[in-house]
């Protein structure tokens, strides 16, 4: 497996009144490309800021990100975010929005027919195109977030960088749009870091899961491949002895070794952790995930 | 469609009492409009009658040096009388100049070569002079306020250097009183203002200027607060897409705090007209405050009523302007305003 995009010993200390607080600890990751790596773990360990040093949003303190043999410390479209609440503008129509970024990233290799024409495929891309003169306030919670996808795609980035970009929609809508995901994936096999806190999610669309450890000093706790074959079909999954041995091992690695209790858990170091006492939700959970 | 739209138009002006008189012409769902001119208008007109109702017999009830205070109908009649006066001094200004004319004819048709003058009218101005006036230097002010204040927002907001900077002196300024202004104001301007051939008189630079140190705070301030409080993950997009800083400024701040700008601009020009007639009156610079102080200078009998028409002048104007304001904000900036 060559790397192309390569998260290297990444650590990053956020300034605080008590002096430095260190987020990231050592944080390694060698990713492939058209890799599909989702991230997970309880929320406040850091995933989402792995994903902003690799957009460049964020600097990370020691260590690098090194992408197809270059080290990037800058936000670029190279490696498009989709944010969890859409951040489109709301001043700009569902075209506009994916226009000004393809007019932006495209700027003098584009002419005015191919950006709207690279507009409209994008947004036909991810089935939004009968809605393309509307303004975000207009279409629903889940048509924002295809739209945000769809400028993401836009900028033909090296990575698509994806912060919970389901986390705010409902179950059905989520389904639908990890389905759509999956065509785009299919078709466009672009490199992928989602991430997420939803292990069905993470199990049916990633090549690999990245299960992050609890902060502070997260880092990286297990990697678990998935080989399921694609297309994956979701309704077939359920039944899948593999799919639920994968579901039952992130789960375990979340619920058990990261068990995350109510208080203190945050500040003990993660082999300090021991199974709580108070983890039983955790542990129904568990025997339902594995049918026991 | 064109129905729509104009019914669109129609909420978006203010006029949405308007709506529901259209769509029953329309014969649209009739006892719902009926319902709808119920609440929208009657319910209103009766608030009105009410308010004439109470007004009329308090009225009756005080009385002061120059006779009892006027109730409703002797205001309209004096309204009626400006009018008239109105009418009867743009009468006076065309015969003045008709006169000149005949004159100026005559004087040619004795010699081709003749110099021939047309002098302007100088009479009083009339009531409704007054008012256009004051409207233009409400207007004034407002616009040289939101020239300035807009892009010191602007600035202010995308550094917060700079914010910390000039806060405090901006926390100071914002409560002076304009009429505290005003005499320094007037001394400046007749000291700097000096000119043979003036564009502008200094009466109407001075009232300007007062209205502009006053109505500059709200936008600057509202436009700092919006510009500052842009959601960061718009910033961030602007990242991704490596915007230039000139672009992330246009394209980016400047649409988002779009709504906060016109909050500020609604609330200057409001403050800015409540002002404008305070600092006429005490400058005795031309406009309607200047003809509230000379009616009560005047002390004849019909005085009172006449500044109850000012009164009601005034009111109808601020809430003409905050409509307009209303309006311009609804159709530029991007979020739904409130009433």
């Amino acid at each position: 497996m060559s790397t192309y995009l390569d998260i290297s010993q990444i650590s990053i200390d956020f300034p605080t009144k008590t002096g430095p607080f260190r987020a990231l600890e050592k944080v390694d990751l060698k990713i492939a490309r058209g890799e599909f790596i989702s991230l997970i773990g309880h929320s406040g360990c850091g995933k989402s800021t792995v994903l902003n040093i690799v957009a460049g949003l964020y600097q990370a303190t020691e260590g690098a990100v090194v992408l197809e043999s270059k080290e990037v410390n800058q936000p670029g479209p190279d490696r498009a975010v989709v944010f969890q609440n859409h951040s489109l503008f709301p001043w700009l129509t569902v075209y506009q929005n994916v226009e000004l970024a393809v007019k932006q990233v495209f700027k003098g290799r584009k002419s005015k027919a191919e950006i709207r024409h690279w507009v409209e495929y994008n947004l036909g891309l991810v089935q939004m195109s009968h809605a393309s003169h509307k303004l975000p306030g207009e279409i629903s919670g889940g048509m924002k977030q295809r739209v945000g996808i769809a400028r993401a795609l836009a900028m033909e980035p090296k990575v698509l960088l994806m912060d919970e970009p389901f986390g705010a929609l409902d179950a059905l809508t989520r389904a639908h749009l990890q389905d759509a995901l999956m065509e785009i994936q299919a078709e466009l096999n672009n490199t992928v870091i989602l991430i997420t806190h939803d292990v069905d999610e993470a199990v049916l669309l990633s090549d690999r899961i990245v299960m992050m450890t609890n902060g502070p000093a997260a880092t990286v706790g297990e990697i678990l491949s998935i080989d399921l074959p694609r297309p994956r079909e979701r309704l077939t999954l359920a039944d899948n002895v593999d799919y639920n041995h994968y579901r039952a091992a992130v789960l375990t690695f979340l619920h058990q070794k990261q068990a995350k209790s109510d208080h203190k858990a945050s500040t003990k170091k993660p082999h300090e952790l021991r199974l709580a006492d108070t983890n039983k939700p955790a542990e129904v959970a568990l025997k339902k995930a594995t049918g026991a | 469609m064109l129905k729509q739209n104009t019914l669109h138009y129609l909420s978006v002006a203010g006029f949405r009492w308007m709506v529901p008189v259209i769509k029953l012409a329309f014969w649209e769902n009739p006892r719902e409009q009926g319902q709808e001119i119920v609440r929208l208008i009657a319910l209103p007109l009766f608030a009105i009658l009410v308010f004439l109702a109470i007004w009329s017999t308090a009225a009756s009830k005080i009385d002061t040096s120059l006779g009892s205070f006027p109730g409703p109908g002797v205001v309209a009649s004096a309204a009626s009388g400006l009018y008239q006066e109105h009418l009867a001094e743009r009468e006076k200004a065309e015969a003045f100049y008709q006169r000149q004319e005949d004159r100026n004819k005559v004087k040619l048709a004795k010699n081709p070569d003749a110099e021939v003058k047309i002098r302007d009218y100088t009479g009083k101005p009339t009531y409704f002079d007054q008012i256009f006036t004051s409207l233009i230097t409400v207007f004034t002010g407002f616009l040289v306020a939101s020239i300035i204040a807009i892009p010191i927002g602007i600035a202010c907001g995308l550094s917060p250097l700079l914010n910390t900077a000039i806060a405090p002196i901006i926390q100071i300024l914002k409560p002076v009183s304009p009429l505290a202004w005003l005499p320094l104001v007037t001394m400046v301007v007749s000291a700097v203002y000096v000119s043979d051939d003036p564009a502008f008189s200094k009466s109407f630079i001075n009232s300007a200027i007062t209205v502009t140190l006053y109505c500059m705070w709200p936008t600057l301030i509202n436009t700092a607060v919006g510009v500052a409080n842009i959601d960061k993950d718009l910033i961030n997009v602007g990242r991704v897409i490596q915007l230039g800083w000139f672009t992330q400024v246009t394209k980016i701040a400047i649409p988002a705090a779009l709504p906060m700008i016109f909050t500020g601009l609604r609330i200057s020009l409001g403050i800015g007209w409540m002002v404008l007639i305070a600092a006429e009156m005490l400058a005795q610079n031309p406009g309607l405050g200047k003809f509230v102080w000379d009616e009560f200078q005047n002390g004849s009998s019909e005085s009172l009523a006449r500044i109850m028409v000012a009164v009601v002048t005034i009111g109808f104007i601020g809430f003409i302007l905050d409509s307009f304001m209303h309006t311009l904000h609804k159709m530029i900036a991007h979020d739904d305003a409130g009433a």
